[in-house]
């Protein structure tokens, strides 16, 4: 099943939404319109290079992404609650979840799991204890003191 | 608290910012050279980060010589070139020369360069990079990491009022505020009447409580230049009838003078709305027009009674 959902995924949403399987899936709250089909996957709105006639700095033939959200956001086929997300602040990418469903990382909470530093929240100190690093591998938050390469 | 910081603070006086221009060799007397040209008549000065995407002397370098040569560096960062960890670093590794000013950006994509054919990285955006860099003032890295001794800094960005969707862009700068920028300089731009509705949505939506707005004119000689940055520069639009006007203005010295009296419209404007803090300033003349318009304007540590009377400048 891990395996058959991502490939599931891919099927249904690549046609639809142009999906990059960044496994952080956040298309309702941005018109869904995906904002890693932005050539800088920008996911905070656009850049500042966007052209007079709405289109792509990059990409002079393609719509700008976030012109494409920021429309369809308003649209009275979405719940309202996802038009109030559109200006939220998301964070930063993580990369390791490439690849992965969005829709296992959604259930599981995986996909909104950011560095504590994200959270505004300091480390007093990292965990001493021998191993944690092997306890939890996708937090190198906790990897102990001395370990970084 | 950085020297920009405090003017902006003490909301004595409008100030005024600039653009240093690309260093690609010479040693630190190049630097020296446009240090000196620029130091009375600024209060702070962008070390660019590989503008437009052309590869110079580095921001962090630029920054730290800057300082060194007596002028407050505002060190640009950009997201195009480096991942997370590195841009982190630079950051560190400036504020240890006491650099501050941090102005964040996304970046002119590689396709605006000379290298098209480079990687693109954006791992983080410009708005995340806004909080990771108050982060580090606040004591910790974004890994959650803590800095014992965490670094001052004053932290912003840039926006573009001009460019769509327009009616997004006060949002957008509402976001990057309340993500941790202290000021925005917008981006250079030709349509007044845009700038005033941003400026004025910014004081509406609170922006400017927390943050001071700061746009940018540009300092032109000719029509062409115009017609370049119309066409060429990504996120900027001039209107027709602005280009021919200066066009139209005679000879070349009528057409130089035309494109400086634009400038000074521009900026007279910009300064008359309530909520901007001041100004930036590009160059693309070098003749002496710099000078020229803070004159005119009567801003900036040379020429701004306030300034002048609070004895906070020799010029």
């Amino acid at each position: 099943m891990p395996k058959l959902l991502p490939l599931l995924e891919d099927v249904v949403k690549k046609p639809v939404w142009d999906c990059r399987m960044c496994g952080q899936c956040v298309l309702h709250s941005t018109g869904m319109t995906c904002p890693m089909t932005c050539p800088k996957t920008l996911r905070n709105g656009p850049c500042g290079g966007v052209r007079e006639d709405g289109h792509c700095e990059v990409i002079p033939e393609m719509r700008c992404v976030w012109v494409k959200a920021e429309e369809r956001s308003h649209s009275p086929v979405n719940p309202r609650h996802w038009e109030e997300e559109f200006n939220d602040l998301r964070p930063p990418v993580d990369n390791r979840l490439k690849g992965t469903s969005s829709w296992i990382n959604l259930v599981t909470g995986r996909d909104r799991r950011t560095p504590a530093g994200w959270q505004g929240v300091a480390r007093e100190r990292f965990s001493t204890v021998p191993g944690a690093s092997m306890v939890e591998v996708d937090e190198p938050t906790t990897l102990p003191e001395g370990f970084h390469s | 608290m950085s020297r920009l910081s405090a003017l902006l603070d003490s909301r004595q006086r409008q100030v005024v910012t600039a653009e240093f221009p690309s260093i690609d060799g010479g040693g630190l007397v190049a630097v020296e050279k446009a240090a000196d040209e620029l130091r009375p008549f600024v209060d702070a000065v962008n070390a660019t980060d590989n503008p437009a995407a052309h590869a110079h002397a580095s921001n962090t370098s630029i920054a730290i010589a800057m300082s060194q040569f007596g002028l407050e560096p505002i060190m640009q960062v950009v997201c195009r070139d480096k991942n997370r960890i590195a841009m982190q670093a630079d950051i560190m590794g400036a504020s240890l020369f006491g650099i501050e000013n941090i102005a964040c950006l996304t970046g002119d994509d590689v396709t605006a360069g000379d290298e098209p054919e480079a990687r693109r990285v954006f791992d983080l955006d410009s708005t995340q990079l806004v909080k990771v860099a108050s982060g580090l003032a606040e004591g910790h890295y974004l890994s959650g990491r803590a800095i014992k001794q965490p670094p001052e800094l004053f932290v912003g960005a840039v926006e573009n009022p001009f460019a769509p969707p327009l009616d997004y862009r006060v949002l957008r700068a509402l976001k990057k505020a309340e993500a941790g920028a202290r000021f925005l300089q917008l981006q250079i731009g030709y349509y007044p009447e845009r700038l005033e509705a941003f400026v004025r949505g910014c004081v509406e939506a609170g922006v400017t409580r927390t943050t001071a707005l700061l746009p940018t004119v540009v300092l032109t000689k000719s029509a062409k230049a115009l017609s370049f940055m119309d066409e060429s520069v990504p996120g900027i639009s001039i209107p027709a009838d602005m280009i021919a006007r200066v066009a139209g203005a005679g000879d070349k010295d009528a057409i130089a003078e035309e494109s400086y009296q634009l400038t000074l419209e521009l900026s007279r404007h910009a300064l008359s709305l309530p909520g901007v803090s001041g100004i930036h300033l590009t160059d693309f003349r070098h003749d002496g027009s710099l000078e020229r318009l803070v004159r005119d304007l009567g801003i900036g540590p040379a020429y701004d009674p306030v300034a002048t009377a609070a004895g906070t400048t020799t010029a």
